[in-house]
């Protein structure tokens, strides 16, 4: 029998998913119950999860569930992010009248799925990881059914990632039938045999993956669902997606298609290089922050994906590292959008924030620290990240790569220097309330102070990313 | 070495900051804040003062060096300073008290915001000139952006926003490249510490495309033809204490950068690109001083005037001679002094009459005549009067350059002639003549904090232009070692080739 201790995590998230659905049938008006209780849980997931971190590399199930280093860390900062999502949304989701039972329960599902994600390594395993979260998130983006925006978004999150979804099991299946295997590591093992078979298939599961983390040109869907769905659930859509869409990422490019990296590096570099330039340019004409995000995921994604293209160890700790900096960047500017409220109402326009440095100076200013940041202004934490990256990709001699990265932060600082334009140049307009929820300080504190203090000891995330060597 | 004089110099302003950052608001505890944040930047002030006076003036070595390991096996915290760093140094801390002075006139608004600003700027600028990484020298330039950028938004005139935006993206822009360059150095040699790539040195044939990265920043930093627009713009819209900042010292990062990395660094490529130097600086020094000429606006002349005087110092910097490249740092110090004496000048008479075009004064000399003297010491020490600072630099910077080209020398020639032009065309301007203005007449003389400011600025231009002694010895000994380097690795190069 295989060390079933090895999987806690995922039969925890199991257990507690089919408890707390118990408890919702059998108990009315649960929600803020089970609310609570799931940010509980997360939290004993977390421990669980770190828990985890003492064992050496293991493989379950005929080597078709992975538990090693990138595993761990991945599970942790997604687990942990998860909680720091629940802890910022709690408010926001009795205001907006969607506080059912369902909510925390999907959002548990959807991290379940995730873990099974980041774990896999195998098609099948992932495949299964990939849908359970995909069927948990398009509830959530139309979770707000009465909103005409919330439920489009959603359809068209349905719509587009169960194509990409159909790409990606088309690609899954050339694999198999070329490889004939569906175990990662035997797939590495065959692909030397095989032909041109296999790159077709890595060319579908590519783009099936791109889609996911919206890398351009998959990025479509992304600006419409970030716009329409509830704010909650677009900060859960920004963040944790991506850390399983990005670790699967790397399992497929250094696991089953290390020997094909000729095949596959210009593909991540067209990617890397179309988001980097397209998030940039795409922004500047928003006038709403949840789609601006948008953009600007999607260009932070092409920062992260031109970190994987290098093909070297460094490279996929620089891109680990730039997602972990990048994801405590994204809660700490969705903490401060939770923060716009007045009379029950959220705002999410630019101009919404007028003048906010004279009302709010300290809600302002972490607004500043964090769009400098996002911008990759020195010394904040979001410089480290881009520097990382484009350590790694000089390293390999891939000038263009670094000389388009570069300047497209310059056209992305523009917008970003725009939203400061607004908080700190322009008059000022009604105060927000100012009374919230404390998880929701909380986190934006917290957030605050790792991206200003992260200069003064860079070596403690670098430290611990360092110990991920997959190749 | 057992206190770390160097970090506190950098962390000082910064912790008043956070110290003002974290005093609750009332409307009378403004006055402590700026109480405080004069009392740290004068504390930084005799500080450094302090240092140049343990500072040994005979050591080619960097001194005072701290080195402490940061990002994990790439960089290491190092900073130290040499005769020449600690020129810059003093004139930082120099300026900023003057600057923090300055707020109870030109402030009007969110007077804390602007106090701490003020202060991280002076953390950033010490730490350009102090560091001895790549990395670190980096992070601090950059840094300087976020400050200067709300001082000129926030504070600025009408047109803030267009020149805050054309200030952080024009100088972004430039610095990008820069990263690159410092990352490729790094996989090149292994190291981005600043002494060792000085022994080490960099593979000739990487050195021009490298150069070339490093003067895309410095050049928009400096500012030299034709990436300047930034610069007036910045200056007109920015308030007087943001322009004194910008002139004085913002600037001379660049020229520093220029000496210490691009000569450095990279010896081959320098003297490979003199002639592209050459050029941009005198058409810098010819064709600003012509076009400042022309401006209508006090301000934009005097921002004309500091590009035209940067070009004499990209010119003397890469004439590689002894003498040209202590003129160009005395003139740097020299122009910090004055080109921030003139901006307060003009705020003088901007916060009476708030107009800062040219025509709408006139005769100034019988409503103000403390100005007029004050104002004339400044004037004639912009054109390089002899018994003021400014000529000791111009001076040596040209007969460096004769050296090297007799044409070039005497074009550069006829930009000081140009100077005198404009500077004293708008001395007469101002301040004789008829007063053309009734409302003119309700002007007052100079107040006790101005006189004060300003006598500040008096006496270090004319001290040193009488006595340049104490500045040329202690950059003396280093330059020399600068160029010792340069003309080895050259030689060097020459017989490889050979």
């Amino acid at each position: 029998m295989e060390n079933l201790d090895l999987l806690l995590p995922e039969i925890f998230t199991s257990m507690v998913i089919m408890l707390f659905l118990m408890i919702g049938v059998f108990k009315k008006k649960s929600s803020s119950l089970i609310y609570n209780l799931t940010t509980i849980s997360l939290v004993v997931l977390l421990a669980i999860v770190y828990n985890l971190n003492s064992v050496s590399e293991t493989s379950l199930f005929n080597e078709s569930y992975k538990i090693d280093n990138l595993s761990n860390f991945m599970k942790i900062i997604l687990v942990a992010s998860g909680i720091f999502v629940m802890l910022t949304s709690s408010k926001y989701l009795q205001i907006s009248k969607i506080n059912k039972i369902e909510y925390p329960i999907l959002v548990l599902s959807a991290i379940l799925g995730m873990m099974v994600m980041i774990s896999s390594n195998d098609l099948i395993v992932f495949y299964m990881g990939l849908e359970l979260q995909s069927l948990a998130l398009y509830v959530l983006a139309s979770f707000n059914r009465d909103n005409l925006l919330s439920t489009e978004s959603g359809l068209k999150y349905f719509i587009l990632s169960a194509l990409s979804s159909g790409l990606l099991l088309y690609g899954c299946s050339l694999v198999y039938g070329f490889a004939e295997t569906t175990n990662f590591n035997e797939i590495l093992i065959n692909s030397s045999k095989t032909e041109y078979g296999l790159s077709f298939g890595i060319v579908f599961i590519l783009v099936g993956l791109a889609f996911k983390i919206s890398a351009v040109p998959f990025h479509m869907w992304a600006p419409d669902v970030f716009q329409g769905s509830p704010t909650s659930v677009t900060i859960f859509f920004a963040i944790l997606p991506k850390i399983a869409a990005l670790t699967v990422f790397i399992r497929f490019l250094y696991v089953p298609f290390a020997n094909m990296s000729d095949q596959w590096q210009m593909i991540i570099i067209f990617l890397s290089i179309a988001s980097m330039i397209f998030g940039a340019v795409a922004a500047i004409g928003q006038n709403n922050l949840k789609r601006l995000v948008a953009y600007s995921s999607i260009g932070h994604m092409g920062y992260a994906l031109a970190g994987l293209s290098v093909g070297t160890n460094t490279g996929i700790q620089s891109s680990i590292t730039y997602m972990t900096i990048y994801l405590v960047m994204n809660l700490a500017f969705f903490s401060c959008l939770f923060m716009l409220r007045r009379n029950e109402i959220y705002y999410e326009k630019i101009e919404d924030l007028s003048g906010l440095s004279k009302n709010h100076p300290i809600l302002a200013f972490s607004l500043l620290v964090i769009l400098f940041s996002l911008a990759g202004i020195p010394p904040l934490a979001g410089f480290f990240a881009k520097f990382y990256i484009f350590m790694a990709v000089v390293e390999q001699s891939m000038y263009f790569l670094a000389v388009v990265g570069l300047l497209s932060t310059v056209v992305a600082a523009f917008y970003y220097l725009r939203i400061i334009k607004v908080i700190y140049f322009d008059p000022e307009k009604e105060m927000y309330e100012k009374n919230h929820h404390i998880g929701l300080k909380l986190t934006l504190i917290l957030s605050t102070i790792f991206i200003i203090g992260y200069f003064i000891y860079p070596s403690g995330l670098t430290e611990i990313i360092s110990k991920i060597n997959i190749i | 070495m057992n206190f770390p004089i160097l970090s506190s110099l950098i962390l000082l302003p910064t912790i008043g900051a956070l110290f003002i950052f974290f005093v609750r608001s009332s409307s009378g505890k403004y006055q402590a804040s700026k109480y405080l944040s004069l009392f740290i930047s004068i504390a930084n002030f005799i500080l450094s003062i302090y240092l140049w006076y343990v500072f040994d003036k005979n050591s080619i070595d960097f001194q005072f060096v701290e080195n402490r390991e940061w990002l994990l096996g790439f960089v290491n915290y190092k900073v130290g300073i040499d005769g020449i760093s600690i020129l810059f140094i003093i004139l930082t801390t120099f300026i900023t008290p003057i600057c923090i002075i300055l707020v109870n006139a030109t402030i009007k608004k969110r007077l804390k915001d602007f106090l701490i600003a003020i202060l991280l700027m002076e953390t950033f600028m010490i730490g350009v000139f102090c560091s001895l990484d790549l990395v670190v020298f980096y992070l601090f330039f950059e840094a300087g952006l976020i400050p200067m950028f709300l001082i000129i938004g926030i504070w600025g005139g009408e047109r803030r926003v267009y020149s805050a935006f054309k200030f952080f993206l024009y100088t972004l822009l430039g610095s990008v490249l820069m990263l690159i360059a410092i990352i490729s150095i790094y996989w090149l040699t292994g190291t981005t510490d600043v002494e060792k790539l000085y022994e080490i040195g960099i593979d000739a044939k990487y050195q021009n495309l490298l150069w070339l990265a490093f003067f895309s920043s410095f050049a928009v930093k400096t500012p030299m033809w034709p990436v300047h627009t930034w610069l007036p713009d910045a200056h007109v819209e920015a308030p007087t204490a943001g322009s004194v900042l910008l002139a004085a010292i913002l600037l001379k990062m660049a020229g520093y950068g220029f000496i210490r990395f691009s000569l450095g660094l990279f010896p081959l490529a320098s003297d490979y690109f003199v002639p592209l130097i050459y050029f941009l600086s005198l058409v810098a020094i010819i064709y600003t001083s012509l076009v400042a000429l022309m401006q209508e606006d006090m301000k934009k002349l005097i921002a004309y005037s500091s590009v035209a005087h940067m070009g004499f110092v990209t010119l003397g910097i890469f004439t590689m001679t002894q003498q040209g490249i202590e003129g160009s740092i005395f003139q740097m110090i020299s122009h910090g002094l004055i080109s921030a004496a003139l901006f307060l000048s003009v705020g003088v008479v901007y916060e009476r009459h708030h107009t800062r075009l040219i025509n709408k004064y006139g005769g100034l000399v019988q409503i103000m005549p403390k100005y007029a003297i004050v104002f004339m010491v400044f004037t004639l020490g912009a054109i390089g009067l002899p018994g003021t600072s400014g000529f000791v630099g111009e001076f040596l910077i040209l007969i460096g350059t004769f050296k090297k080209s007799f044409l070039v020398a005497t074009i550069a020639s006829l930009g000081v002639i140009l100077g005198a032009a404009y500077m004293l065309w708008l001395y007469k301007r101002i301040i004789f003549g008829e007063i053309i203005n009734n409302e003119l007449k309700s002007m007052i003389d100079l107040k006790k904090f101005e006189i004060l400011i300003l006598f500040s600025l008096v006496i270090p231009i004319i001290f040193f232009g009488l006595y340049p002694e104490p500045l040329i010895n202690s950059m003396e000994v280093s330059v020399g070692n600068l160029l010792d380097m340069f003309n080895t690795s050259i030689k060097t190069n020459l017989a490889y080739k050979n």
